[in-house]
This record gives structure tokens, sequence and C-alpha cells, in this order.
């Protein structure tokens, strides 16, 4: 079992989404997370998927995927080096010592804190999914009010490029 | 031009003649339009099932795309099931379903149901049309989709004031759909692999389904199997697609496949799988599926291959396109199969197949129900298109009939829908008049669609009924037989109706048979006598009798259950 992101993308129209959503939940394959926004062509919409599964499930996927008449283009990019992102926003118990711990491991993972509180900072982080989970094990003992995650989005490094 | 008008000439430029249908609220502006022309024959069916089923059994009886118009709401909900019906066995067919007018959808108003929301599982693509000047285009696209690469249906829903609205109508000559490419000339690389592979074979088995009905492949088939000189099955979807009465053809494989075509399946080196699956019904246990072969594959479906069993020769591609293409290559080349190695193995195939597994019992006083699908056979010469509903009578009419020609068989295999049988004949009697149309059923299955009985009078479709009436829900009784110790929960129909009666009060003629000696006589007066009428058959059959070869479920294809 690999975790896999598959981008593609999709043309820009009222139902596209749960055809993607749908095909996931009917043929029993696991969705991790999906975002879904549309591209600086208007008519297309960028979805990027991180799924798992064994090869030969991945493989039909991307099939079942590229059937689906409003795919237009797909990729997985984990079959190449990929830049991979992700947005987490999340809600921490900061009062005392956890105060300064939280802002400490903020700093450590280029992350922000975008909103205070006497006894809560609300921070940002952007960065590859590990990342983020790293993040949040870090916390440790500091108590989580709230997580909020994108999900991931993705770019093939280098030249390779992803449009029609 | 109203958006309705547009609705029917679009249909009239897309060639439809017959469009089967039931009329509802949604759907007036559109039956108004159809009322005041005439090159589109509008026929009225007794349930929006029937209606799908209908136009299934035209589009696979003649290649060209089903049409149905059904309204809003439970007319989209009933169509459903005809809808999933195609889907399953990748049948081309066009279902416009009438929407709430634009305004009220999502308001829970009369009659609305989410119906792209809805069809989506069971379709190819589908579509809701939110502006008239998006219709004629919309539909265009919904019979392309629906035709090409690997054939389904598509659904268009049409709320209501957009058949009310007015546009000036242009139907537009072809149609660029950007993320919709189908594959239909095969990788030629490909192919040379696949002969090279063909060409190490001892033990080579040609399996095909019903791709090569679809594509029309049936004539390079023919040639392909001749060409190598190896034997060759075909799948319950793919029947007719290589004749029968050939020596070469081994009958059906799968769970209810002959003993000679499992057998051959389980011992082969070298599989040639062309437009079929690997659907679970045709390779019983995975873990046991061809243990010793090389796969090489034909589909047009790139998801298809590889999806069941991993095979080493894909090849994607139409495979008509692709057999001319390898039918080409074997004539070119002065290579053949081994043919030491070849007659050694039709000698083993020849010993499989004296075990002669369709034999049965003769000297009965019941009717054998193997026995009036072998007397339907010899009545219509073979050359009957046979609809078939779903259970054991559908399995005997696989194994019985024999079909020499393709789109002569046209049943279910898919998805298995009991009730397809009558509504599916009609299609084809309405496609082929002059054509003998039977339809294979049992007592369960035509209760699920009789009142189409009203529409073949309507229209005078001469269909005949071959009920095999054994009391039974055949298909769950055997298996509660074989696998829940005889307990025949809910699987007697009782309280069954004198299907005579039922018959002739619809104005058919009924005929009752429980004599074997009647049987041959009975299906001649229909035949012949009563060529212009439709005709109930009722067979009275064995209760108990067995669907024989069987492989039960989790078994491999060399471990069959013989009589």
């Amino acid at each position: 079992m690999n975790k896999h992101i598959i981008s593609l993308l999709m043309e820009n129209e009222s139902g596209a989404l749960s055809r993607v959503a749908g095909l996931f939940s009917a043929r029993a394959y696991n969705i991790e997370s999906l975002s879904v926004a549309p591209t600086d062509d208007e008519t297309l919409s960028r979805m990027t998927i991180v799924t798992n599964g064994t090869d030969d499930i991945v493989e039909q996927i991307q099939k079942q995927l590229n059937k689906l008449v409003d795919v237009v283009k797909l990729v997985d990019l984990t079959e190449s080096d990929h830049i991979e992102r992700e947005l987490m926003l999340a809600k921490v118990e900061a009062v005392g010592d956890a105060r300064d711990e939280v802002k400490r491991l903020v700093d450590i993972f280029n992350g922000r804190v975008v909103d205070v509180t006497d006894t809560t900072y609300t921070v940002e982080i952007t960065d590859s999914r590990d990342k983020l989970n790293s993040f949040l094990t870090s916390l440790s003992s500091i108590k989580i009010h709230e997580v909020v995650r994108s999900g991931a989005i993705g770019i093939s490094s280098g030249e390779k490029i992803l449009a029609l | 031009m109203t958006g309705a008008e547009i609705v029917v000439q679009s249909l009239i430029e897309e060639g439809v003649e017959h469009l089967f249908g039931y009329p509802g609220g949604a759907v007036l502006p559109i039956y108004d339009a159809i009322h005041q022309q005439d090159e589109l024959q509008h026929i009225l069916v007794r349930h929006e099932q029937a209606a799908t089923h209908a136009a299934d059994g035209y589009a696979r009886s003649t290649g060209k795309p089903g049409v149905v118009l059904v309204t809003s709401g439970p007319g989209a909900t009933n169509a459903v099931t005809g809808i999933a019906t195609a889907y399953m066995d990748s049948i081309p067919m066009v279902v416009l379903t009438g929407q709430v007018p634009l305004p009220l959808i999502g308001n829970d108003a009369f009659q609305e149901v989410d119906s792209v929301g809805i069809t989506r599982p069971v379709v190819k693509h589908n579509f809701l049309v939110e502006d008239v000047k998006d219709l004629a285009s919309t539909i265009k696209k919904a019979f392309h989709v629906a035709t090409t690469g690997r054939p389904g249906p598509v659904v268009v829903d049409i709320p209501k004031d957009i058949t009310v609205n007015k546009i000036d109508f242009s139907y537009p000559r072809d149609i660029k759909i950007r993320s919709y490419h189908p594959t239909t000339k095969g990788h030629s690389g490909q192919i040379k692999k696949a002969y090279e592979l063909i060409l190490e074979a001892k033990k080579p088995m040609i399996y095909t389904g019903g791709g090569v009905i679809l594509s029309n492949a049936s004539e390079e088939l023919v040639r392909f199997t001749e060409l190598l000189g190896a034997p060759i099955t075909n799948t319950l979807m793919g029947l007719g697609a290589y004749p029968a009465s050939d020596k070469q053809f081994l009958g059906m494989l799968g769970m209810h496949g002959t003993y000679e075509a499992n057998m051959g399946m389980h011992h082969c080196d070298v599989l040639i799988a062309i437009g079929a699956r690997f659907d679970d019904r045709v390779t019983g246990n995975l873990e046991k599926f061809c243990p010793d072969a090389r796969i090489v594959h034909v589909d047009i479906d790139p998801a298809s291959i590889s999806k069941n069993v991993k095979v080493d020769v894909p090849i994607v591609g139409d495979v008509n396109e692709v057999l001319i293409e390898l039918n080409k290559l074997i004539e070119g080349s002065d290579q053949r199969l081994e043919s030491g190695a070849l007659g050694s193995w039709w000698q083993q195939i020849e010993e499989w197949r004296a075990q002669d597994c369709l034999k049965f019992n003769r000297d009965t006083d019941t009717i054998k129900p193997q026995f009036v699908i072998e007397q339907l056979h010899q009545v219509t010469e073979g050359n009957a298109f046979v609809a078939s509903d779903v259970g054991q009578h559908q399995m005997f009419a696989a194994q019985y009939y024999g079909f020499n020609k393709p789109r002569r068989w046209i049943n279910s295999g898919g998805l298995g829908t009991m009730g397809f049988g009558l509504p599916a004949a009609m299609g084809v009697q309405l496609a082929h008049p002059g054509e003998q149309v039977a339809c294979i059923t049992g007592e369960g299955s035509i209760q699920m669609c009789i009142q189409e009985l009203s529409t073949c009078l309507q229209y005078g479709l001469p269909v005949k009924i071959i009920t095999l009436n054994n009391g039974f829900l055949g298909m769950v009784r055997q298996w509660q037989e074989f696998f829940y110790d005889r307990r025949y929960a809910s699987s007697y129909m009782e309280s069954l109706p004198d299907f005579v009666a039922l018959a002739e009060s619809y104005g058919h003629v009924g005929i009752r048979v429980d004599k074997p000696e009647d049987v041959r006589q009975a299906l001649i007066d229909a035949f012949e006598k009563y060529k212009d009428r439709t005709v109930f058959l009722d067979f009275i059959i064995d209760k108990e009798e067995n669907v024989y070869p069987m492989i039960p479920a989790g078994a491999g294809l060399n471990e069959m259950i013989l009589v």
C-alpha cells in the first residue's frame, strides 16, 4: 500500500466533483484527501486526490478516472519528483510554559501564529502532509483544540507541466 | 423553434425512427411536438422500465442506439433499472428524462428527483441541460458518447422550461469533446507481440465476449479462429459471435459453461481474450483461473484490462480493427501454430467433449426445459431472435439454442435483470418486423414486466413468449437445494395466474403445454398458425430440474458439478 497523489484537470462543470467522489465510493477506493478549485483557465478545475492502494488498485483508479468523460488529463505526481503542499490551521492551548513552546515549534516548522488570545494560539503552517503530521506529533502534551487542513495540492518539479 | 421541437428534430437528425417512452407533466411539451410530426414513431410502453429494456433490445439487435423518453421523478427512477442493465452490458442508449423547470430544481417540487445524481453511477455520462442554446449540441454529444468507444447509456435531463424556450435550430454536424478520445486502433507493436506469443502456444484457447458483437467483428473472429485452428469459447454475452454449429466452438464457458470449454480454459497455455472482461461468472475463483496461461487481451476499454486478471499482452482498441490487423499479420506470415502440439490439444479437448455434459433425460413424462429450447431451435431453424429473462431458463437458452449469428441472443448478462425479456423482445420485433422473435422466460421473470402484453397488442408485435413454468424461482431454488440444504425460502411461486386466460384477456393467443409430445406442435402453431399474433406459451416443466454443469462460487473452472 503506497500513498499516491493524483492530480487531474477536469471540466469546470456542475456535477464533475460528484462524478469523482462517486467513483471512489462506488468502487471502494480509499480517498485520504481531495481538493479542487478552478485554474487560470476558467473552464477547467484542477483536482488533487491523495489515495493509497496497491499498484494494481492505483492503476485501476487512474484508468477509471480517465474514463470519466469530464476528466481531461491526469498525472500521478508520486511517479516523479514533485512539490506537495497542504495548508493547516490549528488552534492550540497556549498558557504558561506552553505559550513559548508552541511559538518555538511554529518557528521550527516555518509556520506563523495568525491569531492570539490569552489562552490560545491559532497557527498556520504550509508544508507537506508528513511535515504537518510531524508538527502535530511534536505538540505532544499541548492541547489541540481544533485542526483544519486543506488536503494536499501538488505540482511536478522541473519543466514537466499538466496543461491542455 | 421551441426546445421541445429541437428535441424532436435532433432525434430525427440522428436518424432515430423509434422512441420508447411514457408521458408525464415535465415532458408534455415534447410529447406535443412528437404529436405534430410523423417521422419519429413513439412507442407507448406500460412502465418506464420496459421503455428502457425495449430500447435496449432494439439497440442490441440492430447496433443502433436505443432511445427513451420519460418524465421527471418516478418516470426517471423507473427507468433506472433499464439504464443500469444497458450500462452493465455496454449497450448504446440515449435516455431523455424530463425535469421540473430550472427555477424549481432543488425545491422538492412535484415529481422532482435529482435524475443526474441518481443515474450517475449507471451511465457512461449524463447531462443536465441548463440553457436552450445548449440543447441540440448536448443531444449530439449524448449520441456521440453513447455510440463510440465502449458504448453505454447516456442520460440527458431536460427541465420543462427549456422545452418551452425558443431559439434558432441548427444541428451540429460533428462534435468535439476535448476530454473524450476513445482509442480504436490497436498498437501495432502490441499486435505483433500478441502474435509472437500466440505462436508459442501448444494449448491455445480463444475466449471472446460481448465486445465482438458490439464492434461487429464476427467475420474477422471467424477468420482469426480458422487461421489459428484453435478452440474457441464465448461468454454469455458473446454467444452468436462465433457460429455454435462449428466444430472449433466449445460452447459457452463459465459458471454454467460446458465441460470442454471450462477444462480448455483451465488447461490452456495461451489464452486469447477478445472483447471480454473476465467477469466473476466466467473466471470462478481468480486464484485458480487459467493457472498455466499467458494472456493476450484485446479490449476497447483500458480499465477492463488487468482489472480482475493480470494479462501479458494488452491491446487497447476496437476489436474489429485489431482483428483485421491481426488477421493480416497472420495471413502475411508463413508461421503457424505447431501442428503436432495442436493435434494433441484437440485430442484432449475431444475427450472432454465426449463427456457430453449437456445431455439430459429424454425419457420422461414431464417436459424438460432443455427439450423445449432444443425444439425451439429446430422449429425456428436456429434463426430466431431470442430475448431472454434471467434465471434457469436463460442458462438453458444459452446452452441449448445454438446461436449461429450475432445480435440474435438478447439477454441481461451483467446486471441480470428479471423483467428484461418481454420488453426487450418488443424492441427487437419492432426493429425486425418480419423476423421470428422469441422471449424465453420463466413464470417468475415474466411477471416482472407482464404489463407489456398490452403494448404488444397496441403495436401488433407478434412476439412468442416461451414460459418455462416450473412454479419455482428456479435458479434461486437450485442454489437453495445445493447450498442451503433444500430450505426453499420464498422461491416457490404460489398463486400463479392462469397465463392462458391472462394472455387471452390481453387479446393474445394463450397455449398451455404439459406433455413432452405436444411441445413441438405448440411451437409450430405459435410460429406458423399464429404467425402474426402475440402468443403466450405456458410450458409446464419439470419442477426441480437443475442447470448443469455448474461451478459453485469460489471453485475453479475445473471443479464443475456435472449431471
